[in-house]
């Protein structure tokens, strides 16, 4: 009697029950799920000039051609309006409306022509995907530090080719009916664009012609 | 016969691979996650095609609501801490021991200096409504530094490294923004990061 209860003992099943841990992992996935962000947020470079005007040397100071600058009028209910090159403060015509994305600020900025008669920008974006497919064809060898080393100087105006084409600067001024959405937009087309020169400007410390102006040509 | 013996079978699934997997994503979460900071006021960040990611530490958020309320705070306690120390120091307010156990279990500072300890011996769910109707005042005082640009020196001298975020709602007025870029740049912060959302559409244009 006594040996066949020890063989029964060693018949036992080991097996243990799994349900509860199973349970138990369900419940700690779903709060993580919920509990995480996996992705991160995306953010933005500003530098925005410094306010304080009397550290400013005379040789900070850039000049740049009347032909290779573009001022960005940011107004109320997504409107913007932009006036290319040197404005005509006698002319309100000069300040023209357009809107926000591809066909608006981009293809402005695209068809932009400068005085020596050719459209840097269309040319920086054209020499700028080429140089993305580059990097990003099957076996390429250039390293990321090649890429941005290159993306510098095409943002400087120095083509492939040996062709050097000028930059254009960009003013924005967004009004204090614009919102934070519009300048968002405005300084994204700068991105798009590969505008390197760009600054956000203080409307209250334009100069009195330059308000006259808008105020004529109807920007608010 | 044959027939009781089926009735007697056990039916015995075997969870252990089951238990395997849930083991290996459970891992990949905890592992993968950062938490979920909850903001005093939940913001929309306008969209752009700028895939820079945002710093994950030495980050001092300042969040803009569409009223133009401002908040500013860094994930680091212990540097909240120290913020805290100088900001009440300066201000001359005196917080008590469960005042500092409410202000670090916050998130994000909101309230004026005037009404911080008010704020602060509220129950933590009255802490999140009132929170709402608060925001650190931008006006300067007396011709000096507003409160906020005072949080603000007291984050850079807690951690000399601290890089600012703004992470603000795509509504907001320009107008506040202006005025809070100009207390930064009159501070000479001039390098902000803007918290922005992935504009995937555009991008592959």
């Amino acid at each position: 009697m006594a040996k066949k209860n020890l063989s029964k003992q060693k018949k036992m099943d080991t097996r243990v029950n799994f349900t509860p841990m199973v349970d138990m992992m369900m419940l700690l996935i779903t709060f993580f799920m919920l509990c995480t962000t996996l992705a991160k947020p995306q953010a933005m470079q500003l530098t925005m000039p410094s306010n304080d005007q009397e550290n400013l040397d005379e040789k900070d100071r850039q000049v740049t051609k009347a032909s290779h600058t573009i001022t960005l009028y940011l107004g109320a209910d997504d409107k913007v309006w932009y006036v290319a090159g040197l404005p005509n403060y006698d002319d309100p015509s000069c300040v023209k409306q357009t809107t926000y994305g591809k066909d608006g600020i981009e293809k402005v900025l695209d068809e932009h022509t400068t005085e020596e008669g050719i459209n840097p920008v269309a040319k920086i974006k054209l020499a700028k995907r080429e140089l993305d497919a580059k990097k990003n064809e099957y076996n390429s060898k250039m390293t990321d530090e090649q890429y941005q080393e290159q993306l510098r100087k095409l943002k400087k105006g120095e083509l492939p080719t040996g062709e050097k084409v000028p930059t254009l600067t960009v003013i924005i001024r967004p009004l204090d009916t614009a919102t934070y959405e519009n300048m968002v937009a405005a300084l994204d087309e700068m991105l798009i664009s590969n505008i390197d020169k760009y600054v956000i400007d203080n409307v209250d410390k334009m100069s009195d012609d330059d308000k006259a102006l808008i105020e004529k040509a109807g920007v608010k | 016969m044959a027939k009781i013996k089926i009735q007697k079978k056990d039916i015995w699934i075997d969870m252990t691979p089951m238990s395997d997997v849930m083991t290996l994503l459970l891992c990949f979460f905890m592992l993968t996650s950062t938490f979920l900071t909850p903001e005093p006021v939940s913001v929309t960040a306008p969209n752009s095609v700028s895939e820079v990611k945002i710093p994950e530490q030495d980050l001092l958020t300042i969040l803009v609501t569409p009223e133009g309320k401002i908040y500013a705070g860094t994930e680091n306690k212990n540097h909240m801490k120290t913020m805290m120390e100088t900001m009440t120091d300066k201000f001359g307010v005196q917080l008590n021991a469960n005042q500092q156990k409410h202000f670090l279990e916050d998130a994000m500072v909101g309230a004026p200096m005037a009404q911080l300890s008010t704020y602060l011996n509220l129950d933590t769910e009255k802490m999140t409504e009132a929170i709402q109707t608060l925001g650190l005042p931008l006006d300067s005082i007396n011709g000096g530094k507003s409160e906020f640009q005072e949080w603000v020196t007291a984050a850079r001298d807690a951690n000399p490294d601290m890089k600012l975020a703004i992470k603000c709602d795509s509504k907001t007025p320009y107008a506040t923004i202006k005025k809070l870029m100009s207390e930064l740049q009159d501070m000479n912060e001039n390098r902000f990061q803007l918290i922005t959302n992935l504009d995937v559409k555009r991008l592959n244009n």
